[in-house]
């Protein structure tokens, strides 16, 4: 990819507040037991742990701004001011521990129900961060022909 | 032969015949002469006009990506005529890889994603090798590239299938005039004639003129060049075996020293000159060949590129040699440095051309690497460093001698039974009958690199002709606001910038998401545009 500042942020909004809650109503379901045994406090609705999950998106979008300014600033030591899809599936693991500090009940626990535990954050965290990177290295294009042209901008 | 008097030609917009006026359906001297021309001069020259709002001239690749953008946008085949002297779009690209030894089923130096058979980009060509092949190889590739392994790029071969499946679903032959356009000239009212002469006996006059509201060249390169120094040797002393450039059919070289050793010198440090010299040594390696390969850097690279006015980061340079993914750096096609360039005018748009792309250099690519490192060591690959002097055939009858004069002054001779030039193709438009043409006729102006000067849509500047416009693609346009122009991706970025443009005169539609996610399950199916 060879992104620019602005469609670094525009794409990542697209992804996160776009196609990763769409993921995450299918995967859900999935996250359902393992809030439910996690803590007796919790309550493991569906509705529940939906909201829950999509305000961990909120948390990964507001605090991706914030990322991509830096990953900016690392891709302007580039010759080729690129930046590989390789980097643009690591740069989430930084991102995901940051996350993963503000909503682990252990520590943040910053979302509505007090926090999404360990092991329901791992499962959503992962499975969205692979969709959504599949998404946009590929079928993306399908869709916004111009995207790609653009520095990953829609506007 | 067509016998003139029992043809009648047919209008294929109106299915009307062709009214021709008194004149013999040549060009006349007043036409020549002419800048704008009306309907009146054309009809009295006799020369047959046919109506087609879209012309493309060239039929390379360069069309092909333009039509396919058009036709996928709704315009009928109708709508579009595409004047040429191939039948196949990759036909004259083709035939240059060939010579310049990317045989079918060698690599290009092209992204992945750069596909002239699918206007989206995707699934890239990577994508598509590993399905077809069963192999998760080009897929790991393009995942880790560039940071784990070099960049993937496509075979040649494959490349040009998927354009030809690509012909049949848009209709591509339907669409061809065949023939060679001599010029394009504005129409007095709006528009454009196209001049056209058919092969001979195929049509009723030796001219054919296309009026079209818009017109769009992407001609390619006018020739091949050579540096003077053996243009000079070549015209000289009629040897045009010896001294070859790499573009030109030149197996007899190859052939002649696997048969007997011998020294070939290599001009030129960019992509061309690590095939040539790469297709030496493998033959050395596989076919027992005894060549020593001598190569001549004009510009030895010690130091990587870099400049603090543009940006961080360094160019790769190792043993003279400068590395680079893609002709421009991978940011031109559609990253930062493409913004930065549309910015920018005059000396400036230069500078940055030229630091995006300027000077040789040549991709990264293990086995290239290796055989230099084992050349260097084994010492059948030798460097020289300087300019040419003088050229003059060998005393012994079987050798062309080169006169270098180093960076300190001195003279060295460097005897070699062939010399190959790698240095490239010529780009200026003066040399194109066409394009001169337009320069002189067509409002059309040069731009920083001397090519033609076009806005930031492509449109030439200078020379529209309202409601119509004249665009252009491909190398005639280096030096525009973009910088990889006579790429694959950069044809597909031209052409899109084209069709918005016509898109916003209403005379194709807008490729919105429901209209590109139906036309690319059609492209999935190989189903007719």
């Amino acid at each position: 990819m060879t992104p620019t500042l602005n469609g670094r942020i525009q794409s990542k909004l697209f992804l996160l507040l776009i196609i990763a809650p769409l993921w995450t109503l299918v995967v859900t379901p999935l996250l359902v037991p393992l809030v439910d045994g996690s803590d007796a406090s919790m309550t493991a609705s569906y509705g529940v742990v939906l909201v829950n999950a999509l305000q961990v998106l909120g948390w990964v979008a507001a605090v991706g701004i914030l990322w991509e300014l830096l990953w900016h600033a690392l891709q302007q030591r580039r010759w080729e001011k690129d930046w590989p899809i390789l980097y643009g599936m690591l740069q989430y693991v930084p991102e995901g521990i940051v996350a993963f500090l503000i909503v682990n009940p252990a520590f943040g626990g910053l979302t509505t129900a007090g926090g999404v535990p360990t092991a329901a954050f791992l499962v959503h965290f992962i499975t969205t961060v692979l969709v959504t990177w599949t998404w946009i290295n590929g079928p993306h294009r399908i869709f916004f022909l111009r995207w790609r042209f653009e520095g990953g901008r829609f506007v | 032969m067509v016998d003139p008097s029992e043809t009648i030609t047919f209008n294929p917009a109106s299915g009307q015949p062709v009214q021709t006026g008194p004149g013999g359906g040549d060009l006349t001297d007043a036409m020549i002469q002419t800048d704008w021309w009306t309907d009146q001069m054309v009809a009295d020259a006799g020369i047959p006009v046919i109506d087609v709002p879209f012309v493309s001239v060239g039929g390379g690749i360069g069309s092909f990506v333009m039509v396919n953008y058009l036709r996928i946008a709704g315009v009928p085949k109708d709508q579009i005529k595409v004047l040429t002297n191939i039948d196949k779009p990759f036909q004259t690209y083709a035939f240059l890889c060939n010579n310049s030894q990317i045989p079918v089923r060698e690599r290009l130096r092209s992204d992945s994603a750069a596909t002239p058979d699918n206007i989206w980009g995707f699934p890239g060509y990577a994508i598509r090798e590993g399905w077809n092949e069963k192999s998760l190889k080009p897929w790991w590739n393009v995942f880790v590239e560039p940071v784990l392994a070099d960049f993937y790029t496509p075979r040649a071969g494959d490349v040009f299938s998927s354009m030809e499946k690509e012909m049949g679903r848009m209709g591509w032959s339907d669409m061809l005039a065949k023939g060679q356009v001599r010029m394009v000239r504005r129409r007095q009212g709006g528009g454009y004639f196209t001049i056209l002469t058919p092969p001979t006996g195929t049509s009723r006059t030796k001219r054919i003129a296309y009026r079209s509201t818009w017109a769009h060249l992407s001609v390619g390169y006018p020739g091949l060049r050579y540096l003077k120094d053996l243009q000079e040797y070549r015209e000289t002393y009629q040897d045009f075996r010896r001294v070859v450039n790499a573009y030109e059919p030149h197996e007899h070289v190859y052939e002649d020293l696997r048969r007997r050793p011998g020294v070939v010198l290599v001009r030129g440090a960019g992509i061309v000159a690590s095939r040539i010299l790469q297709r030496l040594v493998d033959d050395r390696d596989k076919h027992g060949a005894q060549t020593l390969v001598m190569h001549l850097f004009r510009t030895y690279r010690t130091e990587p590129k870099y400049d603090k006015k543009w940006g961080g980061g360094k160019q790769e340079v190792r043993h003279g040699w400068a590395y680079q993914g893609f002709n421009v750096t991978k940011a031109s096609w559609g990253g930062q440095h493409r913004f930065k360039l549309l910015e920018l005018e005059g000396q400036e748009r230069k500078d940055f051309l030229d630091y995006i792309g300027g000077g040789a250099h040549t991709p990264r690519r293990a086995d290239w690497r290796e055989q230099i490192d084992r050349g260097l060591s084994q010492g059948f690959y030798r460097q020289h460093v300087g300019e040419v002097e003088k050229v003059v055939p060998g005393s012994d009858g079987d050798s062309v001698v080169s006169t270098i004069k180093g960076r300190d002054g001195s003279l060295t001779e460097i005897p070699a039974r062939y010399i190959i030039d790698c240095t490239g193709l010529v780009g200026k438009p003066q040399d194109h009958r066409v394009l001169a043409d337009l320069l002189e006729h067509g409002g059309a102006g040069e731009n920083v690199n001397g090519r033609l000067d076009c806005e930031r849509n492509f449109e030439v500047r200078g020379a529209q002709s309202a409601p119509g416009k004249l665009y252009a693609g491909g190398a005639a346009t280096a030096g525009a606001y973009y910088g990889g122009v006579d790429s694959f991706l950069g044809l597909q970025y031209t052409a899109q910038q084209i069709y918005l443009d016509l898109a916003s005169t209403g005379f194709c539609k807008t490729i919105g998401p429901g209209r590109s996610f139906s036309h690319w399950l059609k492209w999935v199916r190989n189903a007719q545009i």
